[in-house]
């Protein structure tokens, strides 16, 4: 194990209220308050004058794709994304082929992590047998092959009554509940958000009512059973309003907003490139800044990717036909520091408590510090840095990004897994 | 100003010189096809393809007829027939009918926006034959071409589109060149099939059929698209004819010179009385005649040829 000695370094710690220039101390694996004379001299010396140190960054919302859509993204390359990115824990969504809706589905899955991950990777489960929404998946025996959540992923689940039982059920675990939420008998056909883009680009609307309605049946459910609800990817003025108002009552729900909903609006869509075509779709101005709103209150408590990588050749296709979905882990950091930071004027210890101690708080994972003893997680990142994303060139294995080819400002140097260099130097280690 | 446009996929993107200089070229190939001999050597040597991946009969006859009007070779293809029923994806059938040497493809697409996409990787000229629920760009053309031959021009002059408007891309075409002509455009229709997002293109939308045709000067229908009627937009064909079919009393309320226009296919009894259909105030069998030239222009002019040099060469 080797021990690090990271000087001059912004530390930016949102668990001990930290933001000062310093030094880190890394030991077996571990973050140490200081290091002995000797053991100083021994430790490799990493020069971080202007470079940001915080906790590895957390994406509770990524696709890997495996098992069963290997092509498009594994865990190996999946987990090389999230370290080029900066991150050090993902949590990936059930909605692989087989779905994970048991619990010999999610022993493959942490056997290929074990195996191939280079960064921590936690399953969810599904909440319904085959994601179908009828019946109850196995959720206890989940939770004990180690899911950190169910969810149903796309296919939230559309009965009142199945939610309403999967909601006791799984508070009895203490696990959370993650819900995409869409009525689905509202978003029939529908590719994009639905309003004036959709009326003059001739495309299928999805309403912001949509996502508000489950929203809301979320909010009352959860007041009702008590569960911890988690709504994925929040699109719509009028959700975050509503989780204002649950919040305000005490209500166990938490929110997440993705970058892209964050920084584009369906503006986008009028060349009909499929590069802007997600779920949730992108929606208006209104829609992002009342995002962005919610962000600053703490009506919205945390930053997602919806890392969901599509081959070229699935997405190069009629609008239409062409699968949701857009990578989030190599582009999240510079994306959210542009339009939070740079934009919006969030103050930057904000913006990383957003994207770590946050979190890692809403599922209970003992990461998103720089504490002393615990595991040394931790992304270096030089906040100033200008650079061009080729998506192409990046580790996913798919390439579908709206930021190819784009400057991005804020880039990733080094990332620390168990106190072990994963990325450095644009290299996976 | 020269022709230099090599695709035609939207009307939205066509300036009003634009839209003028096709229907000038329209006009010229409209005089071709009153003579004896309704044929011009312009695009002889050339071979268009027609990718009709949605059914068609009135469109797609009638770009087959321009491009024979014009001596080109035409080959059609329909969705049945076509390797997309292979699982063929749109990029590699038309890859595949350029480097069978096609000079030009028209498409008819059931999803919005195919013919950009084509236009993007395409070496050859893209014209949109109607793409979902977008545009339909040719028929706006025709559409106006023959409003512009009863009225003169079309400044200030009040213009109903009524009908299903959500899901039609012919509504889409004639809102932009109608308003780019300085027409003033209401839509009428039950408020499930005219959202109120159309007003950001400079429309009126209005359900008050009374107000709405009173002293209008054109009306054009809309085919009510029964196959969307599962999905709950209005409650049955008999409401709707009850509530906004053209019948004869509802077409007095027009100015007494008013045309009505319909693209087809109509329901006759649904949207407008059958009478009416056929009636001397009747141009949709017109807008057929001119849906010929008008596409005679648009397939010269994306080919390379100038509206100033259709006479002279056609002599």
């Amino acid at each position: 194990m080797s021990t690090f000695w990271i000087q001059n370094a912004r530390i930016i710690d949102p668990v001990a209220k930290r933001d000062a220039v310093g030094d880190l101390y890394i030991s077996d694996g571990k973050f140490v308050a200081t290091l002995s004379a000797t053991a100083k001299k021994r430790a490799k010396k990493i020069d971080a004058t202007g470079l940001v140190a915080c906790p590895g960054l957390i994406d509770v919302h990524v696709h890997f794709r495996e098992p069963g859509q290997t092509h498009k993204e594994t865990i190996a390359t999946g987990s090389r994304a999230a370290a080029a990115g900066g991150f050090t824990t993902v949590v990936c969504m059930p909605n692989t082929a087989p779905v994970a809706d048991n619990a010999g589905t999610i022993q493959l899955i942490n056997d290929s992590v074990r195996r191939d991950a280079v960064v921590r990777v936690l399953p969810t489960g599904c909440i319904t047998v085959g994601m179908k929404g009828e019946a109850l998946a196995p959720i206890g025996s989940l939770k004990r092959a180690g899911v950190v959540a169910i969810t149903d992923d796309g296919d939230c689940v559309q009965s009142n009554e199945l939610m309403r039982r999967a909601c006791e059920y799984a508070k009895m675990f203490d696990l959370p509940i993650m819900d995409h939420c869409q009525d689905h008998s509202m978003t029939v056909g529908a590719v994009m958000n639905e309003g004036v883009m959709s009326t003059r680009l001739g495309l299928r609307g999805w309403p912001n009512a949509a996502e508000d309605l489950i929203v809301a049946r979320n909010a009352i459910l959860s007041e009702h059973t008590g569960a911890h609800i988690h709504l994925q990817h929040i699109s719509s003025r009028h959700s975050v309003d509503i989780i204002r108002r649950a919040k305000a009552r005490g209500v166990k729900i938490t929110a997440e907003a993705t970058p892209h909903h964050i920084a584009l609006t369906d503006e986008s869509l009028a060349t009909y490139d499929t590069h802007f075509k997600m779920n949730p779709p992108l929606r208006t101005e209104e829609d992002r800044r009342a995002i962005i709103a919610g962000l600053r209150d703490g009506t919205i408590d945390i930053i997602a990717t919806d890392h969901a990588p599509h081959t070229d050749y699935e997405k190069d296709k009629e609008f239409d036909f062409a699968p949701n979905g857009i990578l989030g882990l190599e582009t999240a950091l510079p994306v959210t520091l542009a339009v939070l930071v740079r934009q919006e004027k969030f103050k930057l210890p904000f913006v990383i408590d957003l994207m770590t101690r946050r979190p890692a708080q809403l599922l209970g994972l003992p990461a998103g510090t720089l504490a002393a003893g615990a595991a040394a997680d931790l992304c270096l990142f030089n906040p100033n840095e200008d650079w061009t994303y080729n998506a192409k060139a990046g580790f996913s294995k798919s390439s579908n990004s709206p930021w190819h080819g784009a400057t991005l400002t804020g880039r990733v140097k080094t990332t620390f897994v168990d106190g072990k260099i994963v990325f450095a130097q644009g290299k996976i280690l | 100003m020269p022709w230099t446009r090599r695709h035609l996929l939207t009307i939205e993107e066509l300036s009003l010189a634009e839209i003028g200089q096709i229907h000038v070229t329209a006009t010229a190939f409209k005089k071709i096809l009153g003579r004896s001999v309704k044929k011009v050597p312009a695009l002889r040597g050339k071979t268009i393809v027609n990718l009709f991946l949605e059914p068609s009969t009135r469109t797609r006859m009638a770009f087959d007829m321009a491009a024979k009007r014009l001596s080109a070779d035409v080959i059609s293809l329909d969705g049945a027939s076509s390797s997309t029923t292979k699982g063929e994806t749109l990029r590699d059938t038309a890859e595949n009918i350029r480097a069978l040497g096609a000079d030009m493809i028209i498409l008819r697409h059931a999803a919005a926006g195919s013919p950009l996409y084509l236009s993007k990787f395409l070496d050859i000229p893209v014209i949109n034959a109607g793409d979902g629920a977008h545009e339909h760009p040719t028929q706006g053309l025709l559409d106006t071409f023959t409003m512009l031959e009863h009225l003169g021009s079309l400044k200030g002059r009040k213009v109903v589109i009524l009908g299903d408007i959500l899901f039609s891309r012919v509504a889409r075409s004639n809102i932009h060149a109608l308003t780019k002509l300085g027409a003033a455009v209401t839509l009428v229709g039950p408020s499930t099939l005219v959202p109120h997002w159309f007003t950001d293109l400079g429309v009126k939308v209005s359900h008050d059929l009374r107000s709405a045709l009173a002293d209008a000067e054109v009306v054009m229908l809309l085919r009510i698209q029964h196959e969307r009627q599962s999905s709950g937009h209005f409650p049955s064909l008999g409401e709707y004819t009850s509530m906004f079919g053209l019948n004869k009393t509802r077409a007095s309320w027009l100015n007494p010179k008013a045309i009505i226009m319909h693209p087809g296919p109509i329901n006759r009894g649904v949207e407008i009385d059958s009478e009416l259909a056929d009636g001397d105030r009747s141009v949709i069998l017109e807008q057929v005649t001119n849906g010929i030239a008008v596409r005679m222009a648009v397939l010269y002019l994306c080919s390379g040829g100038q509206p100033e040099s259709v006479m002279p060469a056609t002599a």
